[in-house]
């Protein structure tokens, strides 16, 4: 069993389209031929498939994963992972034969008896979705060879629920709009997506509104195409997006540019001076300094650093951080200190 | 975990929704889940997921006469012992087999999901050869009515050479293995 790293390195790093994606996914649903389904199998047969993953990858020195049983780990760890988005809220659930086969740079993972036997995910600050697919088939293939997938001819690669069933590929990117939102022309971009086969939601909190203005798009159709054809319609609604978006920037600095300035370096004060601050009332002010950064208003502050904080002010990163459990009004007042710490 | 909506108190209550295909997961605060009239609420994770497959679920179940559906209804898969209420109940398969036992809903239903009902993607790199040739086979058939189509058939008895090739391969990989 290994430690949990806690602290994040993936957003170290630029990628492209930076401004508005912050990053992408690729994710793979694949299961083993002759043993049933994670909702069926028995304690016994999800725990073999554990060992069996180990087998494979101790098989091959390409790739370096640390294994992590889920229902050995803390309660905390549990959720630290799931604050880094590396597991699932379904896989957080303590149960036996969970598993998380992660890499040092936490941007490749197998999670072992999620909703279907492996789900394979590779993440990329920016945008970078042909990358991904092609690391996430070669992890894919590295499985394969020593394991049966269960496969059909007409379905492809048999998944527990129908919605997964054929690539069992799920490409998804996650968002920054906060031009859109405040034009009030997010929802009819927003429309015209969903008319496209690709889902949208909000990252944090539900309805049209969410909090931090970040959003996440992803396929819904996983029969019938091919990965590339899947890959390629999600990237140019991206563009399109990410052109949008920027074109109400613009629309916002040509008209109302000392508004938009003020409204930033207030937010800017409140993240820098405020003494306890709520997760809602974080995530829109540091929405709006990202936005300041991308826009050239404020410039001794890096975009990255904005994005690594969405997840250090997560409660559970906070109490790792302090070290003990903390309290609702105690978690608000570490937040502010940890932002005050970075910023 | 944390409420979806307000971000501030202990998530209790799950909520499984499918808009358009897509599972969603929510959690939300009970304080938040009794202002929302979003959704329909539930503690049980089953109860609130039936109802929300039931949009996606019942119109393929009505369409068949009902005598059928009485007969398909009682059909458990031999593997993992799922009927296809309990399928429909979850939302999940139990095993692979499932696929095999409860095919004659799925056109339907995969129709529904994903507009689709053939799969076009990647092929397992080891175990699919076979499917590889047949798509290799599907594609020279067209090719090659395009070439008599042209009046070119010298081309379309190359390809027509091509396709016999292929076939016989497929042939002996069968009888290999059996
Ligand atoms: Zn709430
Ligand atoms: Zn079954």
């Amino acid at each position: 069993m290994e430690n949990i790293d806690y602290s994040s390195h993936l957003f170290s790093e630029a990628g492209p389209e930076k401004d508005v994606i912050i990053s992408s996914r690729i994710r793979l649903a694949r299961n083993i031929e002759d043993i049933s389904f994670p909702n069926k199998a028995k304690d016994s047969e999800r725990k073999e498939i554990v060992e069996m993953t180990k087998q494979v990858i101790a098989d091959q020195e390409k790739y370096q994963f640390n294994l992590l049983d889920l229902y050995e780990i803390s309660d905390i760890d549990r959720e630290i992972l799931l604050e880094k988005h590396l597991i699932s809220r379904d896989h957080a659930k303590r149960r036996v034969g969970k598993a998380l086969f992660l890499n040092n740079k936490q941007d490749i993972s197998i999670m072992v008896n999620e909703e279907d036997h492996f789900r394979i995910q590779v993440l990329s600050p920016g945008m970078d979705l042909d990358k991904l697919w092609k690391k996430a088939n070669e992890i894919d293939d590295l499985l394969e060879e020593n394991l049966d997938f269960a496969f059909s001819e007409k379905w492809g690669y048999l998944t527990a629920c129908p919605t997964n069933v054929g690539t069992g590929l799920r490409a998804s990117i996650m968002c920054h709009l906060p031009a859109l939102n405040l034009t009030n022309r997010i929802d009819k971009v927003m429309g015209a997506i969903s008319q496209l086969g690709l889902a949208v939601r909000g990252m944090y909190g539900e309805g049209s509104n969410p909090a931090g203005n970040i959003y996440q798009i992803s396929n819904q159709i996983t029969l019938g195409h091919s990965e590339e054809d899947i890959i390629d319609n999600l990237k140019s609604v991206n563009q399109q997006i990410v052109e949008q978006e920027r074109k109400a920037r613009q629309i916002m600095l040509n008209n109302e540019i000392d508004n938009l300035k003020d409204a930033i370096k207030r937010s800017f004060g409140v993240l820098k001076y405020a003494y306890t601050i709520s997760s809602k009332e974080a995530l829109q002010l540091l929405s709006d300094v990202k936005l300041g950064i991308d826009l050239g208003i404020i410039n001794d502050l890096s975009a990255d650093l904005i994005s690594e904080l969405l997840i250090l002010i997560r409660p559970a990163h906070l109490k790792i951080s302090e070290g003990r459990d903390l309290t609702n009004k105690e978690l608000n007042i570490k937040r502010a200190e940890m932002i005050q710490e970075k910023i | 975990m944390i409420c979806d909506k307000c971000g501030e108190k202990e998530a209790n209550v799950h909520l499984t929704k499918i808009v358009n295909g897509e599972k969603n997961e929510i959690y939300l605060c009970e304080n938040c889940a009794s202002q929302s009239n979003e959704f329909s609420f539930g503690t049980d994770h089953n109860f609130t997921f039936q109802n929300l497959l039931a949009g996606i679920l019942s119109p393929a179940i009505n369409n068949e006469s009902s005598q059928n559906n009485l007969l398909n209804n009682k059909v458990v898969c031999n593997k993992c012992n799922s009927s296809y209420q309990e399928f429909s109940q979850k939302g999940l398969f139990g095993c692979a087999e499932c696929y095999d036992i409860f095919e004659n809903k799925l056109e339907s239903l995969m129709k529904r999901i994903h507009g689709n009902t053939e799969h076009s993607g990647k092929v397992p790199q080891r175990r699919g050869g076979r499917l590889k040739l047949k798509r290799k086979i599907n594609d020279l058939r067209d090719q090659m009515q395009e070439a008599i189509a042209m009046e070119n058939f010298e081309k379309a008895a190359i390809l027509r050479d091509q396709i016999h090739e292929i076939d016989s391969e497929m042939e002996g990989e069968v009888n290999g293995e059996h």
